[in-house]
């Protein structure tokens, strides 16, 4: 299934509440691969997250975003769930009076029974959460154990994952690891997967737990830097994202001064399993 | 309502101002007409305008001045229902006003669950139900009450219900509204007099555009070790509610909980909550949270992210809005409790 491209965003401009946020962003994921995103806080990562996945606050004003070959710019932020995209959140909502079981249940478009339900819930060590209400005084891992149920229920093509290891002590990052790679289907190699990820980092721990085929770096709302994941992450451990931002590869754009088609800094190793 | 008799304890019918079924089936719980009691028991003069004054106000005048009959449901010392007693109040004839006086006792130890539905005849002619219902509940009993009100836009409710807890004995109230009515106005008090006296009271409101509702509970927690919790879930779809609620902490050690809160789904409804906690002595341990307005459009988004439609997102909230943790109750009553949920969901959407 690799090697059409199941995600493709062109020049994307989104603004929030008025304000530019994103800037003319252009991405693209092949089926099949997973992509991390690294940046420091406040740099629109979760902006490009919430736009692909269409909330309505993230407004495009330019730029398209193609999702299995259909443009999706214009579809509502559910008709795209049901296309097959869907979100893990950074800090989901508390929905008091909604069980976890009726979100895992409602997320299972197909009807899928109780058994279906406590097999995950079992999976995801959360099957004494399954009837409290959603998110509600759970602690960070539980919430992103929460957010990968679900999201193994709905078994999207595409799976956007905001900092999944943030407030994870280590116990549970090993198991988040597990969930991450059983949603992308990372038993396969990576010809015979059908899903795809984009997974937002700002520690790049998930590293150690998932692989990931390319990284890029996001600051003030433009990817500046694309490459190999592991080799950015190193950088920036050792010099911050300031590095980043003064590289003299940084990735260039069309519409920035220097007029450059956007080249890749390194080209990616064979992904690791 | 339980249509299954097999299911019943006892049964209660009372059409405009005349009872006209009343039967048992179990040894230990009696089920009658208040005025057929009156006749029985000479004692029942005890009990009579004990918990609700005669003189509280004119619909409680009005319902002694007009030698109101309802029922008479007692539950004998260590006597327990397996099945719940049902009671219905009917209002046929139009523009009449019903009055009803109730008295329910539950002896030492024994265990009573009673259900009770309201409704009218006449969908479109004017009406007024004065319900008085007075509550003892002896040391150790338990009675859970279940009243599910449905009447028309043309009438207006005035219930008038007190409770006496004895020691270790417990009162769960529900109370569930799920139809428009022209006025509502129910302010129910339970007086906790036993050591550690329980009072639940559980209120799920919908009020339509054209209904007006002022509904509310009280507690007194008067000994030592009493506990309640109050919780209100209102919601206006273009009526207005006013959702109360007081607890009196009055003895040592006594908890007390109440949580008011309220949706404004569409139109131009209003909720007024207004919880009151008054604390008289040290160690008293009272409180409450009380929350008022629109759903959230994050917690909408959020299940939209998941693949539901916004209508079924809404509808999701709304159910779980109302949907209320009834600890107590028995199965198939918190099944009618649930059905009764269901209709004030789609009345909402």
């Amino acid at each position: 299934m690799a090697g059409d491209n199941l995600l493709e965003i062109r020049q994307l401009t989104v603004k929030v509440d008025g304000k530019e946020i994103l800037h003319s962003i252009d991405l693209s994921i092949k089926t099949g691969e997973t992509h991390v995103m690294f940046g420091p806080n406040g740099g629109g990562k979760t902006t490009l997250l919430m736009a692909i996945m269409g909330f309505p606050h993230y407004r495009v004003t330019r730029g398209s975003i193609i999702f299995g070959g259909r443009d999706i710019t214009k579809l509502t932020l559910d008709e795209r769930a049901r296309l097959g995209i869907g979100i893990s959140f950074q800090r989901p909502p508390v929905v008091r009076g909604v069980k976890t079981r009726d979100m895992v249940t409602a997320c299972f478009r197909e009807g899928q029974g109780e058994e279906a339900v406590s097999q995950l819930a079992d999976k995801a060590n959360l099957t004494d959460f399954l009837d409290r209400d959603i998110n509600y005084g759970f602690s960070g891992g539980e919430i992103k154990r929460s957010e990968l149920l679900q999201l193994l229920a709905q078994s999207p093509d595409l799976a956007l994952l905001d900092e999944p290891e943030s407030g994870v002590d280590l116990e549970n990052i090993v198991l988040i690891g597990q969930l991450i790679n059983e949603l992308l289907e990372k038993i396969h190699p990576i010809r015979r997967r059908t899903r795809s990820g984009l997974i937002i980092s700002h520690t790049g721990h998930i590293l150690d737990y998932v692989n990931a085929r390319t990284g890029y770096v996001m600051c003030d709302g433009r990817i500046i830097c694309e490459g190999d994941p592991h080799e950015i992450l190193e950088t920036v451990k050792q010099k911050g994202y300031q590095e980043c931002v003064t590289c003299l590869r940084r990735v260039n754009y069309p519409n920035t001064e220097t007029g450059l088609k956007r080249p890749r800094t390194n080209r990616p190793p064979s992904e690791r399993i | 309502m339980l249509d299954d008799l097999s299911l019943r304890t006892g049964t209660f019918i009372q059409m405009d101002n005349t009872p006209i079924h009343s039967s048992t089936k179990q040894e230990g719980i009696e089920v009658m007409a208040t005025s057929q009691a009156m006749e029985k028991y000479d004692w029942l003069r005890d009990y009579w305008w004990q918990a609700v004054a005669v003189d509280a106000d004119k619909y409680t005048a009005h319902v002694e001045l007009h030698q109101a009959d309802g029922y008479f449901i007692r539950a004998l010392p260590g006597s327990k229902t397996v099945y719940p007693v049902q009671a219905c109040l009917y209002l046929a004839q139009s523009r009449l006003i019903q009055d009803v006086h109730n008295i329910i006792i539950a002896e030492e130890g024994s265990e009573l669950h009673i259900i009770t539905g309201c409704t009218t005849a006449h969908k479109k002619a004017a009406g007024l139900h004065l319900g008085v219902s007075e509550f003892y509940i002896k040391k150790g009993a338990k009675v859970t009450f279940t009243m599910i009100h449905s009447w028309t836009p043309e009438t207006g409710v005035r219930p008038r219900t007190a409770a006496i807890i004895e020691q270790d004995g417990l009162f769960l109230s529900n109370y569930v509204i799920m139809k428009p009515v022209h006025s509502l106005q129910l302010y129910p008090v339970a007086r906790c007099i036993g050591e550690n006296a329980t009072v639940r009271f559980n209120s799920i409101l919908v009020a339509p555009p054209g209904s007006k509702m002022d509904i509310g509970s009280r507690v007194f927690l008067n000994a030592k070790g009493a506990k309640t919790e109050i919780v209100s879930r209102a919601i206006t779809t273009g009526g207005d509610i006013i959702a109360r609620g007081y607890i009196g902490g009055n003895a040592p050690d006594v908890k007390g909980h109440l949580e008011c809160r309220g949706l404004i789904m569409k139109g131009a409804g209003t909720i007024h909550a207004v919880p009151e906690l008054e604390g008289t002595l040290e160690g008293v341990e009272l409180s409450h949270e009380a929350a008022v307005g629109r759903i959230a459009e994050e917690e909408v988004e959020y299940l939209m992210a998941r693949g539901l439609t916004r209508d079924e997102a809404t509808a999701a909230i709304v159910r779980g809005f109302l949907k209320v943790d009834i600890v107590g109750l028995p199965p198939m009553l918190n099944d009618e409790m649930q059905k009764a949920i269901e209709a004030s969901e789609k009345e909402v959407m």
